[in-house]
């Protein structure tokens, strides 16, 4: 079982701002071809790296005030917050690799 | 070790190669690239596909392909040919610091949508320039958008696009338009969608971070008007996948793999190429997949004559 979670606009603050760890968010939608690429990638990732970072997931059709709110207008994007900020993006699919070398000056 | 059969992409033409490959116990390595599935990932439904009688939306027909090619043993890898070497009997695909060897080699690595190349457009990609409506069209619920282009794709996306935005205008540098009559009917009916013809893209206007218009320039005055849109959607063709290939094999006009019709054979030996890498024409799902077939035989024959 993964331990991704699912985002919503009540426990954002909670999941996403008042984290003490880096936090993954990826903003999905279930008519995304391409985002269910990279959901598994992030789940492996969510598995492996265990406590040391969240991986959270935003599905922009429920969600749209938080899809608004950080502008997105293109998925799968993925935000790495920390310490309560946005501090890196990313738009599209992308390997294991590159969300590594994103994450890996955060941890 | 030395592989019988590498597979490059992962459309149609590319699974459809996996899977004869594959029966054949050729036991086949396949390099998806990280955005498996080709073209048909960005679209809705497909209703063209042989053997299915309500049409299947594009991303499932895509798995479906893929599971099918999977379960006869193909070695899947979610990963980028940066390079190949093909000449001799043995070729070579590197991919990051790996290398792999293989005595075929199909190249199946499709086209991918063309851009305009003006200011504006690479900067605000995601931000409001698109090529891909089924993706990010949703985004854009009750705002203006436009679309560029004047062909079948150009005419899908923008009548799909109606289904969120208030008005969607068409912008295509001619009076007439290349999309067939069905597509174009469909979208001149759509009392959402509007017309500017005679009209190139001369730069993207940033607003904010983001898309806020563009400015539009006439073919024939060479007279500057504004289009105020939150979107501007690309859909004036693809280009082939060739680049990787490095000119090691022949191609032709507009950079597509020179074939020796009816077979797939390319310039090199023991190399061989099929869908839209090779075809500027007909660039069909069921055609990528018949030619993906080829590929996979004549594979099988050029092994067999070792």
């Amino acid at each position: 079982m993964s331990n991704v979670i699912e985002v919503t606009q009540s426990n954002f603050r909670e999941v996403v701002i008042d984290a003490d760890k880096p936090v993954i968010v990826d903003f999905w939608a279930e008519w995304c071809g391409p985002c269910k690429k990279l959901s598994p990638v992030l789940d492996e990732l969510s598995e492996e790296l265990g406590d040391s970072v969240t991986v959270a997931k935003v599905n922009v059709d429920e969600e749209r005030t938080l899809g608004a709110m950080f502008q997105v207008m293109s998925i799968p994007a993925v935000m790495f917050f920390k310490d309560g900020e946005k501090v890196d993006e990313f738009i599209g699919v992308r390997p294991r690799s590159h969300i590594m070398a994103k994450l890996e000056p955060l941890m | 070790m030395i592989h019988d059969v590498a597979i490059i992409g992962s459309g149609p033409a590319g699974y459809t190669a996996a899977i004869y490959a594959a029966r054949a116990e050729l036991k086949p390595i396949m390099f998806e690239g990280y955005e498996y599935g080709g073209s048909l990932m960005n679209t809705t439904d497909v209703e063209n596909f042989p053997g299915f009688q309500d049409g299947i939306m594009g991303p499932d027909l895509m798995m479906q392909m893929r599971g099918q090619a999977e379960r006869f043993g193909t070695d899947m890898r979610m990963e980028l040919v940066d390079r190949v070497e093909l000449d001799g009997p043995v070729k070579k695909i590197h991919v990051g610091d790996e290398v792999h060897e293989a005595r075929t080699v199909i190249l199946a690595t499709g086209a991918a949508p063309r851009l305009l190349g003006v200011p504006g457009e690479d900067e605000l990609m995601g931000r409001g320039v698109s090529s891909c409506a089924t993706c990010d069209g949703f985004f854009f619920k009750g705002q203006e958008i436009a679309v560029i282009g004047g062909g079948d794709s150009a005419m899908e996306e923008a009548t799909f696009l109606t289904k969120f935005a208030d008005k969607v205008t068409v912008v295509h540098r001619r009076e007439e338009f290349r999309a067939s009559a069905i597509m174009l009917e469909r979208a001149k009916a759509n009392d959402k969608i509007e017309w500017a013809t005679n009209k190139t893209v001369d730069h993207v206007i940033e607003s904010e971070g983001k898309v806020g218009g563009i400015m539009l320039r006439d073919t024939i005055t060479g007279e500057l008007s504004e289009l105020p849109v939150a979107a501007m959607f690309v859909a004036i063709g693809h280009d082939p996948r060739s680049g990787f290939l490095d000119g090691q094999v022949q191609l032709k006009e507009g950079g597509y793999v020179d074939v020796s019709e009816p077979s797939t054979a390319t310039s090199v030996p023991g190399v061989f190429a099929c869908g839209d890498l090779v075809d500027d024409h007909y660039q069909q799902a069921v055609t990528a997949a018949g030619s993906g077939c080829r590929a996979a035989i004549d594979a099988e024959h050029y092994l067999a004559a070792l």
